[in-house]
């Protein structure tokens, strides 16, 4: 218990001296997360509102595959990307095996069924609810698409945020295809498992109280963004 | 603008608009039919629209009313029949020079002025109007900045009458409108609606209320098991109703 307390006291010092070794490994996370939620996004977000919005052959089953996918377990994910750019890999000739670039195409894969699963609902949803006055007022289909995305923005920024939380608290891609390289591909995750497993838990629990403190950042923005959109009935 | 406790009643001057020409008019139905499964829901409806006359359909639930207006806005298919417009086939451009109103109205999710110019922008023409002389037309010009979903029940309605009317289509179908207000506000849609008929738009407007159509209706289409009973002026429907429907329907009875 002791060393417990002389574990909690010790991270509260590392972020409070601003630890370069703290700051960089947060940085990295940061980049690498918020890189892999812009991807995501912007190649989940028309699957979502393509499969939100239309109604085609195998459309059901369509759904029932991206919620699957919502699961995918991040060590298939990552052995799947290592595979690829492993030398013998399809993909090996780029070099990108053990980069930051690696990780981020890792947690791409990894959350872009989450952000075109709950995009495809939020779409849905708002084009059931205004599809027969875009018919009535003889709507394009790119001008729905527009509006649509234009007035779900709220929801879809939650779903981005989701996508966010997801990655950034992700260990299993990004240590198979990162390597968790010091200075290179050391994330907070990868790190609180290398500094538990040294038996460093100062380190690993200042990292820790990061990673809970953006989780709760997240929340809390996806809360407000909630809040805000249901007092000026956006939502 | 209207002070807090003051009423807006639908009456508005000093607007100055310039009139609809209802070129889509005469509207000719030849033999419409529509189905759901095997279910006859239009049975061979044939009738004339003319300009100038207010409109109105009435008849029991399940008549066909609704369908038989979102058959002639072409919002669906028949399955078999014809519907022109001014000898032309219901095609885009007819859509286009038509709105109209739903019983709950669908308003985007932004502010009172932004569902008005959202309409304004889809229409390739010159604009006719201004947002804020549309928002004035419907008594809304101190909701302008307000997200619409806002709005009282009756606002909504005429905001969503005034988005109907933004671009001064030559056709504007109703359907139930006020079904879900109180007697203000449904006297305000009713004025705003004379309003439009004044300036040469040819209003179909479909009620269950037989005061309302007395009020407004020139014209009226009684219906019954998808089809069209009796096609008459209104004051003959009202004095000595044909079909024995329509004299159940007026006096109060069940119709089956």
């Amino acid at each position: 218990m002791q060393n417990f307390t002389q574990a909690f006291a010790l991270a509260f010092d590392l972020m409070l001296s601003a630890d370069a070794d703290l700051l960089e490994i947060i940085g990295l996370s940061l980049r690498v997360s918020l890189m892999a939620m812009a991807i995501s996004t912007l190649i989940g977000l028309p699957i979502g509102a393509a499969i939100g919005m239309s109604r085609f052959r195998g459309r059901g089953v369509s759904i029932i595959l991206l919620n699957a996918l919502m699961g995918l377990p991040p060590v298939v994910v990552g052995l799947g990307v290592y595979l690829l750019l492993s030398r013998a890999g399809p993909m090996g000739w780029m070099g990108l095996l053990y980069t930051p670039t690696a990780m981020i195409i890792a947690q791409s894969i990894l959350i872009t069924p989450i952000i075109a699963a709950l995009s495809r609902q939020v779409i849905e949803d708002l084009h059931n609810e205004y599809a027969e006055q875009f018919r009535s007022l003889c709507v394009s289909p790119r001008t729905a698409i527009a509006a649509l995305l234009w007035d779900a923005r709220y929801g879809l920024l939650t779903v981005a945020l989701a996508g966010f939380g997801r990655a950034v608290a992700e260990v299993g891609a990004v240590i198979i295809v990162g390597g968790n390289i010091e200075h290179l591909t050391r994330v907070m995750t990868t790190a609180i498992a290398l500094e538990t497993s040294k038996g460093d838990l100062a380190l690993a629990l200042a990292l820790g109280i990061v990673l809970l403190s953006i989780a709760l950042l997240v929340n809390a923005a996806v809360m407000g963004l909630r809040m805000t959109a249901t007092r000026f009935s956006y939502a | 603008m209207l002070d807090g406790a003051q009423t807006f009643d639908g009456n508005v001057t000093g607007v100055e608009v310039e009139k609809a020409t209802p070129a889509l008019l005469p509207c000719e139905v030849k033999g419409l039919c529509y189905k759901a499964g095997e279910n006859q829901l239009i049975d061979g409806i044939d009738l004339k629209l003319t300009a100038g006359p207010v409109t109105m359909i009435m008849g029991p639930n399940g008549a066909g009313k609704t369908l038989l207006v979102r058959l002639l806005h072409g919002m669906i298919e028949p399955a078999s029949g014809q519907v022109s417009w001014g000898g032309r086939p219901l095609d885009l451009a007819t859509r286009k020079r038509q709105a109209m109103v739903f019983q709950t109205p669908v308003l985007l999710r932004r502010s009172v002025t932004a569902n008005i110019d959202f309409v304004l922008k889809l229409h390739d023409g010159p604009k006719r109007q201004t947002a804020e002389e549309i928002l004035h037309m419907a008594g809304l010009d101190d909701k302008a900045s307000q997200p619409a979903r806002l709005l009282s029940g009756g606002e909504r309605q005429r905001l969503a009458i005034a988005r109907a009317l933004a671009t001064n289509p030559d056709v504007l179908f109703l359907d139930e409108p006020t079904a879900s207000l109180d007697p203000a506000s449904t006297l305000a849609i009713e004025n705003i609606v004379s309003q439009a008929r004044d300036r040469g738009t040819k209003i179909i407007f479909i009620t269950h209320d037989v005061g309302q159509a007395r009020r407004l209706g020139d014209e009226v289409i009684f219906m019954h098991h998808g089809r069209v009973l009796e096609q008459v002026p209104a004051k003959s429907f009202f004095d000595s109703p044909s079909s024995t429907q329509a004299q159940d329907y007026l006096a109060g009875r069940i119709v089956l």
